[in-house]
């Protein structure tokens, strides 16, 4: 009883805080709907790897062809039937979720690196695919976009002159809906953000209702021990399979999102890269827990615009406190670390996170919460005596 | 009173459901007022310089982001003012643009079109940029060109050679200086017969993706109308890192040109197997076995090494031209970074002088002013001597350079000779040339 | 026939930079049960141990000449570089060999970078899950690449092979083809011998000395052996530094096949673990085969003819996708890949 209600007290504070990102992001520079609606996409696609990878074990190295096909498929609905994104996200959850079934009926044959290096085939295959012969298809090299000759049979047109935008039955996802002054910060809310963190809170809950649910144990049991599983009569597979395949259409819905976010379905994001930052945000935020692969999705996310986006020109500008040598030092030390250096810290990252933080940021969360009740009890104790 | 935005068209199929949606109270709508999208209205204009920071164009990009800086130096009236000297225009006063002093953002496009656009959307959405410019691949352009389509800022092209740029991607807010694929073929054929005659058999190899099969179309239609045959054309995977397998075939094949659509990594590894492979020293029927690389770039050249001693292909501008523009921009780039400009520095430098000129003749940031200036803009002194900026397509129409492999480099840096300027009226092409077909430029869009 | 041939010159010459790859992150499988995605860094930090003895040679002495001016309108700079100053014509035989030279430092600086990365970083993670490890190591390889791209760029290095080996050799009249059909680079070839040797020496290492025989039974039974006494830790962090020295020449060579850039070591990565896994995880001669089995059929998939045939049948570009669906095929034949052993790497 007390496990459902902070289930429910946890999926409340999460949609409150996803809510209120252009509030609380303000500070950071992370408030525009660009980076807000990537938040709350990559949280999904993480939230989905996280069912198949923190409950089974299994580590895919190809949810990003999902991904990839999901946008694909969302794309294609907008060029030929209608703009409203509502067909287009339906579409992808779908196709991604007969594709991830057929490679993961194959791939699932297998287990341990050899399943990973299939799955890495698979993908790699796909985006070379995607990238070059598949052109007619995916536009290759350019990627999908939207142009003025598309039928999209369902839609009148207003104006030949430019193409029309994403919706959700006339809301305009890029529609700034209010944009007030407060504290300073020019606050951006738009629709399309509140569509992806609706959808980010809905893939949420069923995450939180799968880790609960019988189905969810079984998952569980497999990473634990498959062997006992196996000898005790209980056939796993169609339980990975289904876990493959949920993944997978989280996966799909991601992608279907930023084809509506940003009209645009690259081979890029199917790349095998893109799979490992996918992992490494599940690991980074915290395998199996519920709300680490979100954490993670941020936090790669944020770092990967914003360090790139600084230049030595800034860190003069925030080093000019000091003397001119002491500034110089400063921007020397700082400067191979961003702009172009951005993927240097990023690595140098994740191997401290790995190898300190076993269990991700949650973990270490845990790690600082414990300190701080342990030395309220330990300042309590020493009250008393 | 209420400027709520809704799609128009959806409104039609679903009034009921927006129903709610337009009763929201005035307090909740946008406040801003904005003529067009990132109106400056402080002291500043932002610009946004999107380059590849990281993965295998990320010299390119540096080199880029040097050029771009010392264009904003020199349209603040710091340094010594480069090619804005030289300008045929003479709008510029060294004040910023039209008195606002000109800042800029940097961003990563990591030469894929997702995080390009992330990058540029940022720029855009957070820092206020007015305009977008970068580059070093065509897909990348052509993704952030339709993304400032669609946000209502101008695009200026950075180094871009596909014909598809300008052609059936092309778009009102986008604008492109340097060449493109039909350019280099149309420059290079004409040197080609008179080097190594007319009865050629070429082997293509193409880079598979778009901007290599436009590449090879363009080569392949030029050298074939020149009397050359085209014996095959085989695409290579664009990860491909060893082409020994690709340039064995051609040994016995009955070639005796080999024809390398291929750029960056791909083209030194492709280039340097071929080399290998003995296919310089070759003679087949009687002739000189002989290698063109149609899109050269001295900083590919440069990791080439020796193999791309007297290989002839196309370059955009190259820092040993003499004109006045030229000079003074070598000059300057020169001083202040101890080296010569590349072909990419020199286009994104342009691009952001044409850029600020179009803004000081228009009056205005207005995307829709300045497409209007720059249109059908005729200039000169930029280094390539008198260009055109057609509306029709927004393509820059200049000489075009034929450059060779120097055989004997006086430094690191002299490793191209031009042999060649091929006069604009050579390369000029019709806008609805079927190359070039199947886009629409559409109508600009700033935003509002 | 002669195209068949060339090919398959070709595709062992391919397959040696696999086999060589997949040989080291076996070794270091079997022997540490450790995955390894920063071994294709190791092959990437051997290229640029070479590309650091040509820029070192080269370091010149500048000599001002007035006569000249450079495009800045200074006076040239004429650089002759120091060895050349000092040693003459054994200076210039220097520069000519940076390659083969070069090895001679690669393997006593890449046994100590193997040696550190396993006792800084790797030993914290044999008890670790599988993931962990390829997680950190891939942190490994994005650091150690971008370190070699602060220091020399993302463009590729040009390396110049010795003048002996430069150019190509009409190999085919040895084996009765007409003069001229089939000729091969000189440096392809003598980095398919170099292959051929590291490969036999790891092997008869392995096989023939006492220390190859404990690791052997190491690799076999880690436990027993260190209960009879034996401190086989030790000698598995020093088979981490010969994994290491194999990787990092082989790189070193690869400078003469191909110009050196910063991202060849994850070019290979991708491709090395599916080498391994085709072998069979934990299979030496299972690396080694796959390797060049993959590498020949690579070979051939991108003859043009080959690429017209499956385009026929509706799978163009066969070449792109060759060694992915090879190894689905194999995998799914083959459970454990070509030689793999019962339960390795199957948790």
């Amino acid at each position: 009883m007390k496990k459902r209600m902070n289930d429910k007290l946890l999926i409340l504070i999460f949609s409150v805080v996803i809510l209120a990102f252009p509030l609380i992001l303000a500070p950071t520079g992370a408030a525009y709907p660009d980076l807000m609606q990537r938040f709350a996409i990559y949280g999904i696609f993480a939230i989905g790897f996280n069912i198949l990878f923190g409950l089974t074990g299994y580590l895919s190295f190809g949810h990003a062809a999902f991904l990839g096909v999901g946008s694909y498929a969302a794309m294609w609905m907008f060029k030929l039937l209608t703009m409203n994104i509502f067909p287009a996200l339906i579409l992808s959850v779908l196709i991604a979720g007969i594709f991830s079934l057929l490679i993961g009926f194959i791939s699932l044959r297998r287990s341990g690196i050899y399943f990973s290096i299939l799955t890495l085939a698979f993908a790699q295959m796909s985006y070379n695919l995607a990238y070059s012969v598949l052109t007619p298809l995916t536009n290759g090299e350019t990627g999908l976009q939207l142009r003025l000759d598309d039928p999209r049979v369902l839609d009148t047109v207003v104006d030949a002159g430019s193409l029309p935008s994403t919706n959700l039955f006339g809301l305009e996802m890029k529609h700034v809906f209010w944009n007030p002054e407060i504290l300073g910060y020019n606050l951006q809310f738009n629709y399309g953000f509140y569509v992806c963190a609706a959808l980010l809170i809905l893939s949420f809950y069923i995450s939180v209702k799968i880790f609960r649910s019988p189905f969810g144990m079984m998952l569980r049991a497999v990473k634990t021990n498959q062997t006992r599983l196996n000898y005790t009569g209980i056939s796993t597979r169609p339980y990975t399979l289904a876990a493959f395949v949920i993944s997978g259409m989280f996966a799909g819905l991601a992608g279907g999102l930023l084809a509506t976010m940003d009209p645009l379905a690259g081979a890029d994001r199917m790349q095998w890269t893109a799979s490992g930052e996918l992992v490494l945000m599940v690991v980074l935020g915290g395998s199996g827990t519920l709300i680490g692969p979100v954490l993670g999705a941020i936090f790669i996310r944020y770092f990967n615009s914003v360090l790139s986006q600084i230049n030595e020109f800034t860190l003069h500008a925030w080093f000019s406190f000091g003397p001119e040598w002491m500034t110089n030092l400063l921007v020397s030390i700082v400067d191979p670390f961003v702009g172009e250096g951005w993927e240097l810290t990023l690595g140098a990252l994740f191997m401290l996170v790995v190898t300190f933080l076993p269990g991700g940021l949650v973990d270490g969360g845990q790690r600082v919460g414990r300190w701080i009740t342990g030395a309220n009890r330990r300042a309590a104790k020493a009250r008393e005596a | 009173m209420s400027n709520f935005k809704v799609n128009r068209r959806g409104l039609l199929k679903s009034g009921a459901v927006i129903g709610a949606g337009v009763a929201m109270p005035t307090i909740f709508t946008a406040s801003s007022a904005a003529a067009y999208t990132n109106e400056p209205t402080g002291g500043t204009v932002t610009l946004g310089f999107n380059v590849p920071q990281t993965g295998a164009y990320a010299d390119e990009g540096a080199d880029e982001l040097r050029a771009y800086q010392l264009a904003v130096q020199h349209l603040n009236g710091e340094g010594d003012g480069g090619m804005m000297n030289t300008f045929s225009s003479s709008e510029l006063q060294g004040n910023g643009i039209l008195g606002k002093q000109v800042v800029f953002v940097t961003g990563d496009t990591q030469t894929k079109s997702d995080a390009a656009r992330a990058s540029a959307q940022s720029m855009i959405q957070k820092d206020g940029a007015v305009m977008i410019t970068g580059g070093s691949s065509s897909g990348v352009a052509i993704a952030v060109q339709g993304l400032c389509q669609e946000a209502g800022v101008i695009f200026m092209a950075g180094l871009t050679h596909s014909n598809d740029t300008t052609g059936k991607d092309k778009k009102a807010n986008g604008f492109r200086h340097f060449f493109n694929g039909y350019m280099s073929a149309a420059a290079l054929a004409p040197v080609l017969e008179a080097r190594y005659g007319s009865d050629r058999n070429a082997y293509h190899l193409t880079a598979d993706y778009t901007w290599g099969w436009t590449q090879q179309e363009s080569i392949a239609a030029a050298t074939e109308a020149v009397g050359w045959n085209t014996v095959a054309n085989v695409l290579t995977p664009l990860t491909a890192t060893d082409f020994s397998s690709y340039i064995a075939p051609v040994l016995n094949s009955g070639a005796d040109v080999l024809v390398l659509n291929h750029y960056g990594g791909n083209m030194i590894n492709s280039l340097t197997s071929a080399v290998q492979f003995g296919l310089r020293d070759k003679m087949v029927n009687g002739k000189q076995f002989e290698i063109v690389v149609p899109l050269y770039s001295r900083l590919m050249a440069r990791g080439a090494g020796e193999n791309v001693k007297g290989i002839l292909g196309s370059t955009n501008w190259h820092w040993s031209l003499q004109d006045e523009g030229s000079k003074a921009f070598v000059q300057s780039f020169g001083q202040a970074y101890g080296f010569p400009p590349s072909q990419a520095a020199h286009t994104v430098y342009c691009q952001t002088l044409l850029y600020a000129d179009a803004c000081q003749r228009a009056g205005t940031f207005n995307p829709c002013g300045i497409a209007e200036a720059l249109e059908g803009f005729d200039f000169d002194g930029l280094g390539n001597g008198p260009t055109h900026y057609r509306g029709s397509d927004h393509q820059c129409f200049k000489d075009v350079l034929v450059v060779q492999g120097k055989e004997n480099p006086t430094s690191e840096f002299d490793l191209l000779e031009v042999v060649e300027v091929t006069p604009r009226a050579q390369v000029e092409y019709a806008v609805d040339h079927p190359m070039f077909a199947g886009g629409a430029l559409g109508s600009c869009n700033d935003g509002s | 026939m002669d195209a068949i041939f060339l090919q398959i010159l070709n595709g062992l010459d391919k397959g040696s930079a696999y086999a060589l790859i997949a040989l080291g992150l076996t070794l270091i499988f079997g022997t540490l049960g450790v995955v390894n995605f920063a071994h294709g860094a190791l092959f990437m930090i051997g290229a640029f141990v070479a590309v650091t003895l040509s820029k070192v040679l080269a370091i010149s002495k500048v000599v001002l000449d007035p006569e000249r001016l450079d495009f800045l309108g200074n006076p040239a700079k004429i650089k002759t570089p120091y060895v050349i100053e000092w040693f003459g014509s054994f200076g210039e035989w220097m520069i000519d060999y940076t390659i083969p030279l070069s090895l001679l430092l690669t393997i006593p600086i890449m046994i100590i970078i193997g040696v550190v990365m396993e006792r800084g970083l790797i030993r914290h993670f044999y008890k670790r899950p599988h993931a962990d490890q390829i997680l950190v190591t891939f942190g490994l390889a994005i650091v150690l690449q971008e370190l070699i791209k602060i220091f020399f760029g993302s463009e590729a290095v040009p390396m110049q092979t010795p003048d002996t080996f430069t150019g190509a050799l009409d190999i085919g009249i040895w084996f009765g083809f007409n003069p001229g059909s089939v000729i091969y680079p000189y440096w392809r070839l003598v980095y398919f011998f170099f292959a051929a040797v590291v490969i036999g020496g790891v092997f008869s290492f392995l096989r023939f000395t006492t220390f190859g025989m404990v690791v052997r039974a190491g690799m076999a039974d880690r436990e027993t052996v260190g209960l009879l006494g034996i401190n086989i830790d030790k000698k598995f962090t020093i088979m981490f530094g010969v994994a290491a020295a194999v990787a990092g020449t082989a790189g070193a060579m690869y400078t003469g096949v191909n110009q050196p850039v910063f991202h060849m070591g994850m070019d290979f990565l991708v491709l090395s673990f599916v080498v391994v896994v085709v072998g069979g995880m934990g299979s030496l001669p299972g690396a080694v085969a796959a390797g060049f089995l993959l590498g020949v059929l690579e070979s051939f998939a991108s003859m043009p003819g080959v690429k017209n045939a499956f385009e026929a049948i509706g799978l163009p570009s066969i070449d792109q996708i060759i060694i992915y669906l090879v190894a689905v095929i194999i995998l799914l034949v083959r459970p454990r890949g070509l030689m793999g052993k019962v339960g390795v790497m199957e948790e």
